[in-house]
Order: structure tokens, then sequence, then C-alpha cells
């Protein structure tokens, strides 16, 4: 009785589920982007080998578990060897061999840290402030700054009770009304921090994220591939209160001498940076 | 000496107290380790309904039931609730109930300090769940409680850390209990190498709980001074700084992590020889690679803080130190596959729940070797694929092996067999769904969905809908295992003192369910 019941609210939870996965499922958001970044595709590379290891790893264990649980069965008459409790030989080994596939895995990952803190030679530089809720951009040197903020279109549709069905929205929660600019094939640095609380600037595209801490100065910096013109989109990544998930970050890679031309157009129209 | 004063404590009262009586002044280990698990599992389903009103919101993009300051109050609560009213007073359930009988203990060493604790831990729990109504509402800047964030918290924010500081004390003197009971009142012969493992695990984390509750007070306690007194350790304004806290807190925050796990290695280090009928394999080195995460434990905290800006040095000692844990954690989950091998498997709920977590937790434990890494961790770091990290070692982690103790002991603590196939229902229901529920969030992290937000874009949608399906097969299959406990304890079936035909040790010695004083002469070890 019991069984049965169970067996149609099993099926019903099952039916229930595939009924409410949207239909146009886009399946493809599966793993890490290789983003557009010199950086970002190092790190696609070592996430890519770390996944490789870490899954030959756990098939070669969950392999010996299932063959142990299959071989192993008291309902198939599998008597228990009751002095297999010790031995050293194999536990040496499955010390040492792990810490060889570690040390294998160190060393790749050593060389992109070093890649990642090597500030120098960078060839613009932009001030990047976190505010409760929104980001300052300041251009060193450039004359240009301006606040960035999640677009009003994204702003009226996430109220509650707006009313607006958020596939409606174009960038759903992902715009900006003024997005950082940048120019392609150059290193750009920027200079992280905040004004009230701490932030995070990731856009997951250029394979960095970053902590904006009040009263602390971080660094970050990002290559995009000449090629790769574009929008990049990310949000703030550490939790900064009520509107933590509605700060946005879009950045507009242009080639360098559209990015000049940006500049100077920016300059004519802006007042002075406060 | 200790002998003889719980020997005196319970001179006046060889039979328990009736009624209420009985549960409020008890200070028999049985009476307060049911406290403790029937507690953990009522802040288990306070804890669970916080989660699933979180997962319904994410349901769908969209804003539908909360709002996002509300939302990052019951996401906190949920946190600290099933950190420190669920799993942890779980594992301190299992350990009154199960070390005197292990060792052949009439009591815990100190049984006032046991009431004591117990009923400061209720309190705690009861105080911080009340911040969700109070003006100005609950801490709503995570369990890890980052400055200059939390400063921001409402008039109540006090009542919150005080409440943190009780539980505190209640940990620490937990873990004292633990710590003589298991160094003085053990059967003659039995030496600590011949200590059951859950008692070893047991004895370790007690040690890390003394060593970082203290820590966590402390940093808890200089958010408040710099909230009421202008003290600025954590305010640049005043010359402080918010990345020393964090340093703090995970100084206490890592150790913590283990001190949910240990216990929960301990249980399944129990469960799996009995039932593959073949004792541990490798005993000592499971207790060195116990004692080696316990100290590992406390040199890697800084691997929450990799975005923080730290120097070259420091990221490259985090990462390193993090990754040797991977070591012994190998050598507990190889030499569980060893005990399993040519064994005599049979697969009754305490052991599928075992093996559940055998699977489960290593693939946590990849996962966190992924995210060990520091330059890849600038992806992962703040994203939901270390929310599906760390629930995956936590939830079919220590709270399945939590469940598996139950399964385990329970018909020893009723006298009353259960039903195997009610157990075999909520096993299967509860381990499909939670990696429905979890899995998925591994690839929203990896696309780029941050942690800790109400609401998101639409290409997160599809993931986030399957993942609030799973969340909630998950928490109504609970009920079944509620519904099976309350049943058990009522009545079923009478157990054998042996329960199990492949247990062995002194807890199995004697009836289902015990006498109310065991092991009045300590007993002989066989
Ligand atoms: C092989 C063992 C493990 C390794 C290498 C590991 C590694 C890590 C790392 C590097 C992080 C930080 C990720 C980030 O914030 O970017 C992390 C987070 C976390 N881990 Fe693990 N971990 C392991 C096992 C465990 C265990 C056993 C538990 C608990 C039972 C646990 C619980 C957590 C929790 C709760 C967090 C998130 C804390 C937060 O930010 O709220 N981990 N782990
Ligand atoms: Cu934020
Ligand atoms: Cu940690």
């Amino acid at each position: 009785m019991l069984r049965r019941n169970l067996a149609r609210f099993a099926i019903a939870a099952l039916v229930a589920a595939l009924a409410a996965t949207p239909a146009a499922a886009d399946w493809s958001l599966l793993n890490l982007p290789r983003g557009v970044s010199e950086l970002s595709r190092e790190i696609y590379g070592l996430h890519m080998l770390m996944l490789s290891i870490c899954t030959t790893i756990a098939v070669v264990t969950f392999g010996a578990m299932t063959v142990a649980l299959l071989r192993f069965r008291k309902s198939q008459g599998a008597v228990a060897d009751t002095s297999l409790v010790h031995d050293s030989r194999l536990e040496l080994v499955w010390t040492v061999i792990p810490v060889l596939i570690l040390v294998g895995m160190a060393v790749p990952a050593v060389a992109r840290i070093l890649h990642i803190e090597d500030m120098s030679g960078s060839e613009l530089t932009i001030k990047v402030t976190g505010y409760q809720w929104q980001w300052h951009y300041e251009y060193l040197g450039r004359d240009v700054a301006f606040f960035s903020r999640l677009a009003r279109s994204s702003d009226f549709a996430r109220q509650p009770g707006s009313g607006i069905d958020p596939a409606t929205v174009e960038n759903y929660l992902l715009d900006v009304d003024r997005p950082l600019v940048v120019p392609t094939g150059t290193k750009v640095r920027l200079l992280l921090t905040a004004n009230d609380v701490i932030h995070a600037w990731w856009v997951p595209q250029f394979g960095m994220k970053r902590d904006a801490i009040p009263g602390f100065i971080n660094e970050m910096w990002f290559r995009i591939d000449a090629d790769r013109p574009g929008t990049y989109r990310g949000q703030c990544a550490e939790l900064c209160g009520a509107d933590h998930g509605f700060m946005p970050i879009v950045v507009v890679a242009k080639s360098p001498a559209e990015f000049v031309a940006w500049l100077e157009q920016q300059r004519a129209t802006l007042a002075r940076p406060e | 000496m200790v002998e003889a004063a719980v020997a005196m404590d319970h001179a006046g009262h060889a039979a328990p107290a009736r009624g209420l009586t009985r549960w409020l002044t008890s200070t028999n280990h049985k009476d307060i380790g049911t406290l403790y698990l029937v507690f953990a599992l009522v802040m288990f389903l306070v804890g669970g309904a916080m989660a699933l009103l979180i997962r319904a919101e994410l349901h769908a993009p969209g804003l539908q039931l909360v709002n996002p300051g509300f939302y990052n109050q019951i996401l906190t609560v949920h946190a600290l609730l099933m950190v420190f009213g669920a799993v942890m007073p779980a594992t301190v359930g299992l350990a009154n109930w199960m070390i005197p009988l292990q060792i052949g203990a009439a009591d815990m060493a100190l049984p006032r300090l046991n009431l004591f604790s117990f009923w400061l831990l209720f309190f705690a729990s009861v105080l911080l769940t009340s911040t969700l109504f109070l003006p100005g509402g609950a801490p709503a800047a995570g369990w890890t409680l980052y400055p200059p964030l939390v400063l921001q918290s409402g008039s109540a924010f006090p009542v919150a850390i005080f409440s943190i500081h009780l539980m505190g004390a209640s940990s620490i003197m937990g873990a004292i209990n633990v710590i003589v009971t298991v160094l003085n009142m053990r059967t003659p012969g039995m030496t600590l190498l011949k200590m059951p493992l859950f008692c070893w695990a047991w004895l370790i984390t007690a040690y890390l709980l003394i060593a970082v509750m203290p820590v966590f007070a402390g940093s808890v306690t200089m958010l408040l001074t710099d909230y009421f007194l202008a003290t600025s350790f954590f305010n640049p304004a005043g010359g402080g700084d918010p990345v020393l806290y964090q340093h703090v807190f995970w100084f206490f925050g890592h150790p913590e992590v283990y001190i949910m796990i240990l216990p929960a290695f301990g249980i399944v280090s129990e469960i799996i020889p009995t039932f593959a009928r073949k004792p541990i394999f490798g005993y000592d080195s499971m207790v060195y690679a116990i004692a080696s995460i316990a100290f590992l434990s406390f040199i890697v905290w800084a691997h929450h803080m990799f975005t923080v800006g730290m120097p070259v040095a420091g990221q490259l000692f985090f990462m390193m130190a993090t990754m040797l844990i991977a070591v012994p954690t190998g050598v507990k989950v190889f030499n569980w596959t060893a005990t399993l091998w040519r064994g005599s498997i049979s697969f009754e709920p305490p052991m599928l729940f075992a093996l559940a977590f055998l699977f489960l937790f290593t693939l946590g434990g990849l996962s966190g070797l992924m995210m060990a890494i520091a330059p890849v961790d600038l992806q992962y770091h703040d994203s939901y694929f270390i929310v599906a990290h760390f629930h995956y070692v936590l939830v079919p982690g220590a709270v399945f092996a939590i469940i598996a103790g139950v399964y385990y002991w329970l018909p020893k603590w009723t006298g009353h067999q259960y039903s195997v196939r009610l157990g075999q229902w909520h096993f299967w229901l509860t381990a499909i769904s939670v990696n429905v529920m979890f899995f998925p969030q591994h690839f929203l992290g990896l696309a780029g969905m941050p942690r800790r937000i109400p609401d998101y874009a639409t290409p997160f949608a599809d993931w986030n809908a399957v993942s609030t399906i799973g969340s909630f097969v998950f928490g109504f299959a609970q009920l079944l295992f509620v519904w099976l406990v309350w049943r058990c304890a009522r009545g079923g079936e009478r157990a054998t003192a042996q329960v199990w035909d492949g247990a062995h040790g002194l807890e199995w010695t004697v009836p289902s369910p015990p006498p109310y004083h065991t092991f009045a002469t300590p007993p002989e070890l066989r």
C-alpha cells in the first residue's frame, strides 16, 4: 500500500519536474567560458586540465568502489576475507601517487599565478570604485569618469510585482546605463577599491575577478584579443547588501583607434570629473 | 575520581524522572543525546524550510516571493542554523549517546556541564532565529559576517552576536566533555589505538573546537565593538582592515568545516565495516589521516580569500597547503574502498547512506581540489560552483553520514527495528534529489552565476529550475525520515542486542534499548 503510494508520488514528481523545465532550454551553459583574453584562455586551459585530472581520479576511484559493490555482495554469496585489514605497500602507493599528481597540478598553477600577478607594461589604467550599488570608472590621466548602474529596463522589470516578464527584457540584469569602454589588444590595468563595503569585479570572459575593498587598492589586468571587439558582461561577485544582485558590469571592447575616438568624444561631452 | 563523581551524581535517581522534568533536568548522557538529536532534527527542518524559500525564489528569474534584503537575511540564518543548529548538534548528540557506550563508560565525564551546554545551545538558536522577527532584522551579510557590510545590520545585530557567543560557549563545553570522557573513562584495556574510530574522530574534533571557537568569538566581539564603541578593527576610515576580519574568520572557518566532517568520517568508519562484515582497512592510517587533516586545517584558511589581493608568496603557500589536504583525505577514501574489497556487503539503510557518502563526499572533495588551484579559483570564487562544492561535502557528506548514523544506531536506542522498506525509499529519493539539486549548480557557477543573489539573468533559468525541483523533492523526502524515526520510537519489531549481524564493539553488547544506566562497572574488552 505504502509502496504503491510512494511509487505514485515519485512518478508525479518526475512528471512535475519535466513539465516545469522550460521548453527553450539552453543546455550549452555547462562549462567555464574560454574567454576573450590572454589570461582567460590560460585559466580555461588550467581549468580543463584540473577537470580532466579530477574526472580521471573520479572514474578510477568510483570504478573501484563500484566493482567492489558488485563483486562482493552478500546476496551473491560473497564471504568476507577478514584478514585483509592492512597492506603497507598498498597504503604507501596511494599516498605517494596523489602527491605526484598534486605536484603535476601545482607546476602549471604556479606559472599562471605569476603571470596573473605581473602588472608591468600596462598601457591604460582605470580606477574602479564599488558603491552600493553601482560602479564608478575613472580613466586615470584621461579626464574621463562616470558611474555605471543597472539599466532602467532591468530595474523596472526586477521590482517585485512589476508584471514584466524578465524573458522579454534584453540582457535582463546584465545591462547597464553606461558601459566601461576599453581598447582591444591593449594591457588594461584596473585599480579596484570601494566606497562603502566590499564588492568584487568579475567578467567571466576575462577570466578574472578581484575584490574591491574600501580603504585598499587592488590591482588586476586583462588584455582582450585584438580580433575580439564586442560587449562582455559580468556581475558584482561579493555580497554587498540588498542590491548585490543588481550591479552588473558591462565592458565594450573597441579597436584602439575607435577607443581613442570614443575617449575624445567623452571628454567633449562630459563635464570634467568631480 | 571522575567515575566517583559520576556515581555520586546518579546515586539519587537511578530511574529516569517522569515527564517534562526528565527532559529539562536530566544529566543522563542518553537523554541529553536524544535532546541534541531531536533538536538538531527540528533545526534541520527549520533551516530546510528557509532553504526551500530560497530555492522557490530562485525557481525563475524575477523577484516573486521575497525582497532582496529579506533574501539575504534568510540566506544568512539558513546557513548559521544548519551549521550551528543542525549539523554540529547532531554530531554532539551522537557523541553523547555513543561515546560512553563505545568506550564502556557509565556516562559522560561531566554530566552537568553536558546539560548546561545543551540548554545554552537551545536558547542561542532561539535567539538567533528570533532576529528574523526583531526590528532591523537578522544579519544579512552571509554566514561569514564580513565587515563592513555586517556593520550595516539593524538593531538586532547584538542579539545575533550574543547568540553566536552562546553557541560557541556551548560547543567548547561539549568539546571539553568529550576530551575528558575519552581520555579518562575508557574501559581497562582499551588503549587509544583500540578505540572505535568514531571516538577518535570526535576526540580530534573536540580539540579543533577548543582551538577555534574562541577565535570566532573574538572576531565577532571585535565586530561588536566596531559597531557600538567605534573601535576600528575592521574600519579603514579609522585605520582598520576589513581583510583582517577575513583572515581571523577563516582561521576559525576552515577548521570549522572539518569540525562538521570529521565526526562524519567517524560514523562512516563504523558503518562500512559492519555491512562489509570485515574490520576497517588500515585502522592506524585512518587515525593518522584524521590527525593530519586536523593539523593541515589550521594552515589553509586563506584559500577562501584568493581574490582579496594576497601577495604571490601567500597565494602559493595557501594553494599548496590546501592541495596537501587531498592526500590524507584520499587515504581515507581508499581505505574505505579497501574495506569493501573482498567483503560480504549488504545494503541496509545505514549502509546505503554511508555508500552515498563515500561517492558524493569524494565528488565534493574533487571540486575542492579544483578550487584549491588559486588561478582558477579566481573564476570559481563566489560563484555557484563553490555553492555546489560545499553543499556536496556538507549534505551528501556530513548530513548523509549523520542520517546513516541514526539508521545504524536507532534500533539500539529505541529497541525497535524500523521499516527497512521505508528507509530505502527515503534513501533513493534523497540520494537522487540531492544530485538534481546540487549538481547543476556546478554548471551555473562555471557559466558565471554569482552566489548570494536573489534574482539572476535569464540564461541561468533552466538549471535553477532543475535545482529547485530537486530541492523540493529532497525537502519532502525528509518527512519520510521523520515519520520513520517517530514510528520506530513508538514501537516495532524487537531489536536484538547486536542488531546487525556484522556489528562489533561494546555498544552492541548491551541490550536494545540499553538500560538507563549502562556499564556501572567497566566491561571486559574481548
Ligand atoms: C579535499 C578537501 C577540500 C578542499 C581541497 C577544499 C577546498 C575549498 C576551497 C579552496 C574553498 C574556497 C573556494 C572559494 O571561496 O573560492 C572551499 C570552500 C568551502 N568548503 Fe571546501 N574543501 C575541501 C573539503 C571541504 C569539506 C570536507 C567541507 C565541509 C564539510 C568543506 C566546506 C566548505 C565550505 C562551507 C566552503 C565555503 C565557505 C563559504 O565561502 O561560505 N570543504 N573549499
Ligand atoms: Cu555585490
Ligand atoms: Cu576551507
